[in-house]
């Protein structure tokens, strides 16, 4: 890009006690990056003391004259200031007259003992928080459970239909596909060995024990659970929180409440008809890539799955709805600030809530084994 | 008439940060009393400690009849109106009205619903019963949030800004209206305000607080303030003049 003609002029004089730096012409922010390249060349030949002169400155702007002041201030000691009239006095003026604190360097940054400090003392804070968030949903669900009419139940149902109602599609089309794909893979595999047959099992199993719930979880996890963190995160900073506070309800038991029940009882069902669909996944695969039957491949699902390998998955489907709806909440009723804030927490909620459903798959996997189930 | 609320060396802070320190005042029943301060002197932030949303770093709040600030389950002792409004927004205006009558009366739907359409009439929002909270302007959403803090009747109101972003008649005709609900059900309203013409107009008396002082720097009915003090601070507020020109 060309540049703009130069509109001003800086020329250096020393003369043994100090320097004087005539400014003349008329600076604004356009040329703020000749500017500021030209006064640092100039500064760094000067001697000090350093005196701006701006009796033949004819115009200066606002952006131009703090970068000015900025670069004086670099000095060791700070530059003067004379000669400056007209419309140049009168911004000078502006600037002089606004408190000397909006002038000053920022701060410095902090020193690395006071930085693990304060994130060491940050954690015991968050520590302290999940406790008191725990103790508070315990004795909301105990508050529940001897009043289950104080619960707001339209907004259980309400909740339910989002999360259920509206998530299946998508719990529908990811579990299909996993069914899909599994079989596909591994019946290149099995093929080799003429055990097309077990494709059916295999997908059975891992369907209903692993892959049925954990799926689901997720895909509730990033529908539902980033949608109550949102929700509850936004309620907190607009003081609706406070505000239900303030009518003697209790934001546990009117907010967190109705999400848990409403996930513990959505999760279950819908991993039940993701287990479904990852064997229609697989029945699809079986069918038009090694030729089974229909009825070969459904009767060998049969045979292969025990009633406790679906019992197991909705078990962990149960766990998982707690850890989601939980964890959101949680997350939601911490935030602070404002719309940064509830974007910080709503990204806080899935990422935690991601590794704590597959952290308790793995446990679930470990019990079951160390139990032979 | 007694202390409706005594503030006793109360000291508000973060951590090694002090807001104000060791502040004391009292608000006598049937008093409208502002809190007044510039931008960044914890007026809202003394607001949520009267009404119980935080705990002071050391001192004490007493309330005639209920001691300490208290919030939590239960029928509510005061009604309060935030900021913003702080409507539900997933619930109408008579919803968000109702909600207290519905968790802590045991009125029948139709007399919620007479009892909810009278406060909204108060509060000139008859005919917006069903609308939800995003459905209308944010002098209204202030003016449904003073219907809610109505809702149980208090006698203690606490009201943060409620005047700011109103046009100048609905901002006239809440005046009328917390004036009404002082004189005549003898409401002890506690706000927190910049409009110097609604001050004037409604509050018995004020407190002043600057950030600088990390304190109270002026007491008392605020038009005699903006008449006789001789403090810069309080005369430039009064005055709406910037320091030293006044």
């Amino acid at each position: 890009m060309a540049q703009p003609p130069q509109s001003y002029s800086l020329e250096r004089r020393d003369d043994g006690a100090g320097t004087t730096l005539h400014l003349r012409g008329a600076v604004a922010l356009r040329d703020a990056p000749r500017f500021v390249k030209e006064l640092r060349a100039q500064l760094a030949a000067a001697s000090q003391p350093c005196v701006f002169d701006l009796a033949e400155l004819e115009e200066i702007d606002t952006a131009a004259l703090a970068l000015l002041l900025h670069e004086g201030r670099r000095l060791s000691p700070p530059a003067e200031l004379e000669g400056a009239s007209g419309g140049v006095a009168d911004v000078l003026t502006l600037y002089r007259e606004q408190p000397q604190e909006s002038l000053r360097e920022p701060p410095g940054g902090q020193g690395l003992l006071l930085q693990v400090g304060e994130v060491t003392y940050g954690l015991w804070e968050r520590g302290l928080q999940t406790l008191t968030y725990v103790g508070e949903c315990v004795a909301a669900a105990g508050s529940t459970i001897r009043n289950p009419r104080g619960v707001p139940w339209r907004d259980v149902v309400r909740i339910m239909e989002r999360a259920g109602a509206d998530g299946l599609p998508i719990v529908v089309l990811i579990s299909f596909l996993i069914g899909l794909i599994m079989a596909f893979q591994s019946a290149v595999q099995l093929q080799q060995f003429g055990a097309d047959i077990f494709v059916a099992d295999l997908v059975g199993l891992v369907v209903t024990r692993e892959l049925g719930p954990l799926m689901t979880a997720i895909v509730v996890a990033g529908r539902s659970g980033a949608a109550f963190s949102a929700e509850l995160g936004t309620m907190t900073v607009s003081e609706e929180v406070d505000a239900l506070h303030t009518l003697g309800l209790n934001p546990y038991r009117y907010l967190v409440v109705p999400r848990v029940l409403a996930l513990v009882l959505v999760l279950p069902l819908l991993t039940l008809v993701a287990d479904l669909t990852g064997v229609v996944g697989g029945l699809i695969t079986g069918v038009g890539i090694l030729d089974l039957t229909p009825r070969a491949y459904l009767n060998e699902t049969r045979l292969a799955l025990e009633p406790w390998d679906v019992y197991s998955g909705v078990l962990k489907s149960v766990f998982f709805a707690f850890a989601v709806s939980l964890i959101a909440c949680e997350r939601g009723l911490s935030t602070r600030g404002g719309a940064d804030g509830v974007g910080r927490s709503t990204t806080s909620a899935v990422v935690t809530t991601l590794f704590t459903l597959v952290a308790l798959d793995a446990v679930f996997a470990v019990l079951f084994h160390l139990y032979g189930v | 008439m007694g202390a409706a609320i005594t503030v006793n060396e109360l000291t508000i802070g973060w951590g090694d940060f002090v807001l104000m320190h060791e502040i004391s005042f009292e608000i006598q029943q049937g008093d409208v009393f502002v809190i007044l301060g510039g931008s960044g002197c914890g007026k809202s932030t003394l607001l949520r400690h009267l009404i119980g949303l935080e705990q002071a770093k050391s001192g004490t709040i007493e309330i005639a009849g209920l001691g300490a600030p208290r919030i939590g389950e239960g029928a509510p002792p005061y009604g309060v109106m935030f900021q913003s409004g702080a409507l539900f927004g997933s619930m109408t205006l008579a919803e968000n009205v109702g909600l207290a009558l519905r968790s802590w009366t045991d009125l029948d739907r139709d007399a919620i619903d007479a009892v909810v359409r009278d406060k909204l009439r108060l509060v000139g929002l008859d005919g917006f019963e069903h609308h939800l909270p995003a459905e209308i302007s944010g002098g209204m959403k202030k003016r449904a949030g003073i219907a809610r803090a109505l809702a149980l009747d208090s006698k203690l109101l606490f009201l943060d800004e409620p005047s700011a972003g109103l046009d100048p008649i609905s901002a006239v005709e809440l005046d009328e209206l917390l004036l009404s609900l002082n004189r005549n059900l003898g409401v002890t309203t506690v706000l927190v305000t910049h409009e110097l013409e609604s001050i004037y107009k409604i509050a018995t008396r004020c407190i002043m607080l600057e950030k600088e002082a990390k304190g109270i720097i002026a007491r008392g009915n605020p038009r005699e303030l903006r008449d006789t003090s001789t403090d810069p601070a309080v005369s430039a507020f009064f005055n709406r003049t910037v320091r030293g020109d006044a």
